[in-house]
């Protein structure tokens, strides 16, 4: 203290103008990121929102309706279906792939032959295009020639519309899907296991844990950000769904395919109705935002990062 | 019942033989010092004996029973890991009554114990936080604590006190073997510390490169060191060792004095006080010697001095070999050195 007071009086404005140039530097670094932010993300987000409170006349005039084409989506029925059937659509994926990724994980993570080779061959599905994906499972499903059919008339069975029955093309999509980001989650879980440090098992095994009761207090628990990290991608991913719909279901039979974000874009894209689709797109957020402010204000609190 | 018998056990990983061809026996009851230099294979014996490493070849008996295809769980023992190996996620208190779940131990039961444990090692007031909340020295009590609470006949410990302050390592020694003798366990106990090892021990196994070099009680090691290896390795500060002419000849600083008309010349290089007593640093025909005088000695950098030593001190080893060589040899060299 006594030093700054007797320091000579141009000192003071020269640490202050200090400050003001460290600042000016900071947000100038931050500047880019910002501007991307701002420009991608913020800013429509604000214009969809926006959009949603008014129509667009043909003659390109917009109109203030309000919440209008709110209590249209209210009163439409095949915005229910989608969010229903999304609804079970995230509940028939989602724990199954993180449990399957997780005993896939705990087991290819032990030291065996042939490890490298199965850790690849359960990765495999996640670095195929989704196209290639949707095509290998369409080949399943196809009625008569599909290898599905082919294994039902093995047993005298008849023919099966797989994705053409509103009762099975539900459970088609959710076992691709847990196909598909069960391999995607085991890289995660793997990562985290061999981040663990061998000795907690060790010494887990001196007290005379069994395997099963070291998993479920100290391995698990301590896999408990990974797994959080996952859930929230599984269910991000539940409602991003759509190029898989686009070629193998178009949403039918009969809407029992839709998904919220297939709805979207047929809404936008095929009926051209882009203040809908806005509306759509708002209630898709808010389900999404509601999911981060989940994560970001109970669940990390309530588990030990290391 | 618990006595620790390693017989012929060897464990290599390639082709670094990290323990070749070890025997040894800790009695019951008793605390057995592994102690060597780093990278001796300490941890390694340790973590055969608890069956986290298998043996390549030899047989481990614990109270008798072979235990060498045994799962860790099976032996019966308690164990402290160098790093600790403490669960980041659970408290202090569960982190020490873990074994205690694992087992079913009652709740009553659980509860006394752990005061009991928690007192021992001056924890009691840090029974809520996470581990990544203790300083270094507290973390090493947890593991300890945890080790202690199981009241396994068997109990190992690898460097339980490397992290502690000199004041704390020095209860804690205490502490353990007090604890050691009252249960009567018996403690496989790694140090590279040769004073816990002197302190400690009922029997001392000093290991160097994955073998034993000597195995005795710290008396013997001290006072009979098989080998210069051995002689280096203890006292503070430890022996001399001083060629003369064909002999290799080891003798403690506190053996020699300082006196007018001593047989040795020699200069002093520098002194350290240590407050009861000083070391004094010579140079003696370009070897160091190092020579132990009681109180605060006034001996001045940079001057020649005499030294002179009882015979009876001397210890003599083999200059190729360094082993050590028996009394039958000494009166021979007792002629020699007088030139
Ligand atoms: N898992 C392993 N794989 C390969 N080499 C190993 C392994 N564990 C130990 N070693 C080697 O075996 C030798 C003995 O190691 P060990 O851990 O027993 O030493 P230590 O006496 O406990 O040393 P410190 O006092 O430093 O703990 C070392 O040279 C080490 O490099
Ligand atoms: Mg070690």
């Amino acid at each position: 203290m006594t030093d700054l007071a007797a320091l000579p009086p141009i000192a003071e404005p020269r640490a202050r103008s200090q400050a003001w140039w460290n600042a000016v530097n900071a947000w100038l670094l931050l500047l880019p990121a910002a501007v991307l932010l701002v420009a991608f993300t913020h800013w429509p987000i604000l214009a969809t929102i926006r959009h949603s409170l008014f129509i667009t006349k043909r003659n390109g005039d917009e109109v203030f309706v309000g919440a209008d084409s709110y209590q249209a989506m209210a009163a439409d029925p095949i915005f229910w279906k989608a969010l229903v059937n999304n609804f079970w659509f995230a509940f028939g994926t989602i724990p199954t792939s993180i449990a399957l990724a997780l005993i896939m994980a705990v087991w290819v993570n032990r030291n065996m032959r042939g490890r490298g080779f199965l850790r690849l061959a359960y990765f495999t599905p996640t670095v195929l295009p989704m196209i290639a994906v949707a095509n290998i499972w369409l080949f399943f499903y196809t009625p008569d020639y599909g290898a599905l059919d082919q294994l039902r008339g093995l047993f005298g069975l008849g023919r099966w519309n797989w994705l053409g029955d509103p009762s099975t093309v539900m459970g088609c999509l959710i076992v691709m899907v847990i196909w598909k980001e069960a391999g995607f989650f085991m890289i995660f879980y793997l990562a985290a296991l061999q981040q663990l440090s061998p000795d907690l098992d060790e010494a887990a095994s001196i007290e005379g844990a069994s395997r099963w009761y070291t998993f479920r207090r100290i391995t698990f628990p301590l896999l408990m950000p990974t797994t959080l990290f996952v859930a929230i991608n599984a269910v991000i991913n539940s409602f991003k769904l759509v190029d898989h719909l686009v070629i193998m279901t178009k949403g039918g039979p009969n809407n029992a395919s839709t998904l919220l974000l297939y709805y979207i874009y047929e809404v936008a894209f095929t009926f051209q109705d882009s203040s809908y689709a806005a509306t759509l797109t708002v209630v898709l957020l808010m389900l999404l935002s509601a999911i981060a402010l989940l994560k970001f204000g109970y669940l990390d609190r309530r588990i030990h990062y290391q | 019942m618990s006595a620790i018998m390693l017989s012929h056990v060897s464990k290599s990983w390639g082709a670094m033989r990290a323990v070749d061809d070890i025997s040894l026996t800790a009695d019951e009851g008793s605390l057995l010092v592994l102690l060597g230099p780093s990278g001796c294979g300490k941890s390694t014996t340790l973590r055969l004996i608890a069956g986290l490493e298998e043996a390549d070849a030899g047989t481990i008996a614990i109270g008798g029973v072979d235990v060498t295809r045994l799962s860790p769980a099976d032996r019966k023992i308690s164990m402290v890991f160098q790093s600790y190996a403490l669960f980041p996620h659970l408290s202090v208190a569960e982190n020490i009554i873990f074994g205690l779940r694992v087992r079913r131990v009652s709740r009553a039961e659980r509860d006394a114990r752990l005061r009991r444990v928690a007192d021992i090692v001056g924890l009691a007031h840090l029974l809520d936080r996470k581990p990544s909340q203790l300083s270094g020295g507290q973390r090493q009590r947890v593991a300890l604590g945890r080790a202690i609470i199981a009241e396994a006949r068997v109990c190992l410990m690898d460097e339980p006190l490397s992290n502690l302050d000199a004041k704390l390592r020095h209860e804690m020694r205490t502490e353990i073997r007090a604890l050691q003798q009252r249960l009567g366990m018996t403690m496989v106990y790694v140090t590279h510390d040769q004073t816990e090892a002197m302190t400690m021990a009922d029997r001392v196994v000093l290991m160097r490169d994955g073998v034993i070099e000597q195995n005795g009680s710290p008396e013997e090691l001290y006072n009979r060191p098989a080998t210069a290896f051995t002689a280096r390795f203890i006292g503070t500060p430890p022996m001399n060792l001083v060629r003369q002419g064909d002999h290799l000849i080891g003798i403690r600083p506190e053996h020699i004095r300082i006196v007018s008309g001593g047989d040795h010349a020699a200069r002093v290089k520098a002194v350290e006080h240590l407050g009861a007593d000083s070391i004094v640093l010579c140079d003696i025909d370009g070897q160091p010697i190092s020579v132990r005088l009681d109180g605060f000695s006034k001996v001045q950098p940079g001057v020649d001095v005499r030294l002179a030593w009882e015979a009876g001190h001397e210890h003599r080893f083999d200059p190729v070999s360094e082993c050590r060589l028996e009394t039958s040899a000494r009166q021979g060299r007792l002629a020699t050195s007088d030139g």
